[in-house]
């Protein structure tokens, strides 16, 4: 069970937190003009990788704010911590 | 009681204190110290239990949580009986009731020994082998099966005794109370840290504390003498806390960990009184030394495994720690020198050592001299091919391993004896250290695996035995070593011990040890909890299984209560041999959390009973209680299932409330409804993209249904929303999607729109809601605020008042989940009763009717009304309600629009909601029962019932279900197929009451 640092209310256990899948997926401006292709893409694929991901995390115990979290799924390790709206800190 | 067997040496039993306890029912006495495996070796009894397949006897192995064989039930009584405790691990206490396991009638006669001579037809796999056929037979097969296996017998009662949670933080946690746990904690807390030391013994010190000969020495004291003086200042340091019969079950990620601390477990029953049994510790700890030790490995032989047959190492602590002899004539079995210190403390103590096998072909140590001199034959390059006796081994035979070891030559002797040790080397306890992500490396030069320290998970280390090292020497300058870099020490004052170690550290290793018969014949035991053997293993690789994980589940090696501590090394080194593979690449089997038994009571803690889950109640609920309500879990909410009335039956009830809220005036509490509050310049942009229909034209004091689908485009929650000011909303949900509704609504506001300026509030808790329905409803809120019009211009459908009940602000609402006309009162909680009370009493003159969630699902049934999570299921849009008129189609995007005709969702054979009626309309179908068309094989379903009822106020049995292009089946007959008959069916429209909602007015 590891420890997120939430960027407003610093670190707490993680039983705190809920962890809403990857990030930087943008819900698309204008959903009537993508192909069903298109919209499938964004409705359904998700990357799962063993190694450095990208995930939304929510402090849905505490302040309840969204938030990014860069977190290495071999061994939980989190490499960074970014408020919504802002770049990754790390490629 | 065999006195004989006790020696009077000072010892670290009290033996003044004179212990009573039961073992299989007979009265046996031990001593203040002894466990229950050393008070039982006193009394000369080593058989303890019959091994789980072959129904063997099985003696005392070992002194630790490795033991594979003396696992007894513990207690007599239905609510406290503890199955498969190790008798190694049991402390001694007055009135100790233990039994042995897995024989009967009794251990000294068990039936299930036949298995013992049928062994031959029982190998690896049999059952899953035998059992095959004929498929049908196994239901036959599984009651015999499940009936002869098995280990101990849970309690049947609920458990009496009091567990605890507690929460830890320290700087350092040390495990393991050893000479190497006592160091680091030592140091870690004369640095300043805050230390915990938690050790499963009753006692601090390891091996070390009993370890009284010159044979190792530390700055000329022997080693216990010196350890002594450590703990003794160590237990002075005020930042360090110890925690004796402490386990640590798991280590996860982020050093976090969890321990069973025993409380009272040693203690009696009268003394137990009121304490808290066991706590589970929840640690997080910054720094973690894991200092956990080594466990002695056995030899694997023929026959290695009659009662009588102990690891050496232990036999040593049996002798040196609870002054018990296992025996009176002992011969020792050994591929390395630790055996040799157990023979120096049997021969000070004055038990005859008669010989020593050792495989190696040459050790000479100054201990092994040190021996012979004493006259005990060692015989060098020897194995044992066979061990003699049954409950209490009698004899071994031994002849000359040939120079590869692989088979033996000679003459074999026999020499008598009534209790062999055997030592195969040692297996640093790793487990810890893997659950927490760390990876091993394979030492080729003594055959064990040890933490790879490059593939340690930071901020902890492994010292010690569980780090590989094994003597005196390098525990200890290993330990301060590196401990002073991990806590970044300075210099130190154990830098420079003068250690004396006189051990030869060489060992041979032969995995399994030859015998001058086939290996067909002969039985050598590698877990000897499970009854597998050498010879299963190499079946199974025979049979074509690779993996170790394979080979471990077909012979279930390793997998009993003792999660193969004892056996697992040996099974890879089989393996390994057998396929010509490298032990460090074969790797080994998953070490998985508990490291050792936890109990439920102290997994579960306090959260029993009431403290299960949270309970919800109403601000009404009192109420509810006092008028004999049944209540139904919704969530973690208690609702007013139905009001029995003089004995009725839930169908009774709930048929007369149903009549009565459409003939006069019904009450339900519907404050279970999730409430947001929703404001902000934005609010009616916001509703108009989460909502399926158009919000921005809906004018303040109205109402309007919604629709709320995921992106996937199915319907996800429903519920009413009014609009109290120009940017002020109140959002009602279902009750158990009110959370998640939340969840997902912040979720779009935070991210992907975070332009919207509108602020979510929950207020389902700070608001009570009571919803009147029936022709009558609107003269009991007259009473309730006389000043109040009511009329259909001023109040029509759909819309909302604020208003006063005695001062009271409240909110009301007229829509309805009934189809008749209907009011809703929103007051805040703590007026609620009051409020509820008042509109009873205004309607005691129309019989006004409190009714519960079945009557009020009835009733929108009735209406053809959804309840999302029941007729719904996360696989039906819009269109498959038949709901279209909701989607706004004029609007540019909500959540799921997109989705609404993809190619998927636009099929016209998907599952659609339908009504149903029974041709027989006294029949009332089941919820879930599948449609057909015909009866014909296959037969294809096309669909299942979601809702039913009996209608009192159309006096027939009605149905809602969703069917496959159902839409277009309008009239069509389906047949219910049910276990005992088919009903027929008809499909209609879903609104059976009502179609013109005139009642709405009336």
């Amino acid at each position: 069970m590891f420890i997120i640092n939430c960027p407003y209310c610093g670190e707490r256990d993680q039983t705190e937190f809920s962890c809403g899948g990857e990030a930087h997926i943008e819900r698309p401006k204008q959903p009537t003009e993508l192909s069903d292709d298109q919209w499938a893409e964004y409705l359904f694929m998700r990357k799962n990788i063993k190694g450095i991901q990208f995930e939304r995390w929510n402090h849905i115990h505490g302040c309840r704010k969204w938030f990014n979290v860069v977190r290495d799924t071999s061994n939980d390790k989190i490499h960074a911590v970014y408020k919504m709206g802002e770049r990754p800190p790390i490629k | 009681m065999s006195n004989n067997l006790r020696i009077n040496k000072n010892n670290f039993i009290d033996q003044t204190v004179r212990i009573s306890f039961k073992f299989n029912g007979k009265k046996l006495f031990g001593y203040k110290g002894d466990t229950l495996a050393s008070a039982l070796l006193a009394n000369n009894i080593h058989l303890v239990g019959r091994s789980f397949k072959y129904h063997r006897p099985r003696g005392i192995m070992t002194c630790g949580s490795e033991e594979p064989n003396a696992i007894v039930q513990v207690d007599k009584d239905p609510a406290l009986t503890d199955p498969n405790v190790r008798a190694t691990e049991i402390e001694l206490y007055e009135g100790l009731e233990a039994f042995s396991q897995n024989c009967w009638p009794s251990v000294n006669f068990d039936i299930g020994g036949i298995n013992n001579f049928l062994s031959p037809l029982l190998p690896a796999g049999f059952y899953y082998k035998t059992f095959m056929w004929p498929a049908s037979f196994w239901e036959k097969y599984e009651f015999f099966i499940r009936h002869s296996a098995g280990l101990g017998k849970s309690p049947t009662k609920p458990d009496k005794d009091l567990y605890d949670h507690q929460y830890v933080h320290s700087d350092v946690l040390v495990i393991g109370g050893g000479i190497s746990g006592i160091l680091s904690a030592k140091l870690a807390a004369e640095k300043g840290l805050n230390t915990m030391l938690i050790n499963d013994k009753s006692y601090l010190g390891g091996s070390t504390i009993y370890q009284d000969d010159d044979i190792f020495k530390i700055d000329n004291e022997t080693s216990n003498v010196w350890l002594k003086k450590q703990i003794e200042e160590l237990k002075k340091i005020p930042n360090l806390k110890i925690k004796n019969r402490t386990s640590v079950a798991a280590f996860h990620g982020y050093n976090y960990l969890l321990a069973r601390e025993n409380l009272t477990d040693h203690l009696s029953a009268h003394e137990r009184k009121e304490k808290i049994r066991q706590r589970l510790l929840k640690i997080r700890a910054k720094k973690v030394v894991i200092a956990t030790g080594a466990i002695e490995r056995p030899l694997i032989f023929n026959n290695n495994d009659r009662p009588g047959i102990i690891l050496s190492s232990s036999i040593k602590k049996y002798i040196d720690y609870y002054g018990v002899k296992t025996g009176e004539n002992i011969s020792l079995f050994t591929n390395n020198d630790s055996a040799y210190e157990t023979a120096i403390s049997l021969i000070k103590s004055g038990v005859k050592v008669k010989v020593i096998i050792d495989i190696r072909e040459n050790s000479n140590s100054i201990l092994s001299d040190k021996i012979e001199k004493t006259g005990t034959k060692i015989l060098r390059g020897y194995t044992i091919t066979n061990t003699g006796g049954y409950k209490r081994i009698n004899s071994i035979d031994v002849m000359k391993l040939s120079k590869d070891g692989g088979s033996v030559i000679g003459n074999k002797i026999t020499y008598k004896c009534d209790c062999l040790g055997i030592s195969g080397g040692w297996t640093p306890m790793v487990h810890l250290f893997t659950q927490s992500g760390g990876k091993l490396k394979f030492r080729n030069n003594d055959n064990v695996f040890i933490p790879d320290e490059n593939k340690t998970p930071s901020e902890q280390i492994s010292v010690g035995s569980s780090n590989g090292d094994f003597e005196l020497d390098d525990v200890i300058n290993n330990t301060i070593k590196n401990i002073k870099i991990f806590l970044g020490l300075d210099k130190n004052k154990y830098e420079n011990l003068d250690i004396k170690c006189s051990k030869e550290k060489q060992k041979r290793n032969i995995w399994l040890l030859p015998s001058n018969k086939p290996i067909s014949k002969t039985k050598p035991f590698l877990d000897f909890q499970n009854d597998s053997t050498a010879k299963d293993v190499k079946l199974a690789l025979r049979e074509g299984f690779k993996s170790i994980e394979h080979v471990k589940r077909y012979t279930t090696t390793g997998m009993g209560t003792d999660q193969g501590k004892l056996s697992n090394m040996h099974a890879l080194g089989i393996i390994a041999d057998t396929t010509g593979t490298n032990m460090g690449e074969l790797g080994t089997t998953t070490f998985r959390p508990p490291y050792t038994p936890l109990t439920f009571g102290a997994i579960v803690g306090r959260n029993v009973g009431e403290f299960f889950d949270h309970t919800r109640r109403t601000a009404i609920h009192d109420w509810h209680v006092e008028n004999k309500a049944e209540f139904e879990n919704v969530g973690q909410w208690k609702r007013p299932w139905y009001f029995p009335k003089n004995g009725e039956t839930m169908y009774q009830a709930v048929q007369r409330e149903s009549k009565a809220a459409r003939e006069s005036a019904g009450i339900l509490d519907a404050s279970t409804l999730g409430k947001i509050d929703i404001q902000g310049e934005d609010a009616s942009e916001f509703l108009n993209r989460v909502y399926t229909n158009a919000w921005s034209k809906l004018s303040v004091g109205k109402c309007r249904y919604g629709l709320m689908l995921n992106e996937d485009g199915m319907v996800y929650d429903d519920g009413v929303t009014t609009r109290l000011g120009e940017n002020h909303y109140i959002m009602t949900t279902t009750t158990g999607g009110a959370a998640n509704v939340l969840s997902k609504l912040e979720d779009y506001l935070q991210t992907e729109w975070p332009e919207l300026n509108v602020y979510l509030t929950t207020v389902t808790d700070q608001y009570s809601t009571m919803s009147i329905c029936g022709p009558n409803s609107k003269k009991i809120i007259k009473k309730i605020i006389p000043s109040l019009n009511l009329s259909d211009e001023s109040f029509p459908h759909m819309s909302f008042k604020n208003s006063k009940i005695d001062n009271v602000n409240c909110r009301i609402m007229r829509i309805s989940f009934t189809g008749e006309h209907s009011y809703e009162i929103n007051v805040q909680s703590n007026y609620a009763k009051d409020v509820w009370e008042k509109c009873i009493n205004a309607g005691k003159e129309f019989n006004i009717t409190p009714y519960g969630t079945e009557t009020m699902h009835l009733l929108r049934a009735e209406k053809g009304f959804i309840i999302t999570g029941q007729d719904t299921d996360g696989t039906l849009t819009p269109s498959d309600l038949q709901m279209d008129w909701i989607i706004g189609k004029k609007k540019y995007d909500f959540i799921g629009k997109r989705s609404l005709y993809r190619s998927d969702t636009i099929r016209e054979d998907r599952k659609q909601l339908v009504g149903l009626l029974t041709d027989d309309p006294k029949e009332v179908l089941e919820e879930g029962a599948q449609l057909v068309e015909s009866l014909e094989k296959p037969i294809d379903m096309l669909g299942h019932v979601t809702s039913s009822y009996f209608s009192p106020n159309l006096n027939k049995s009605i149905a809602l279900a969703v069917v496959r292009s159902g839409k277009k089946l309008k009239g069509k007959k389906l047949i219910v197929p049910m276990e005992n008959k088919n009903i027929n069916v008809t499909i209609t429209d879903t609104v059976f009451y009502d179609k013109e909602n005139k009642r709405l007015n009336a």
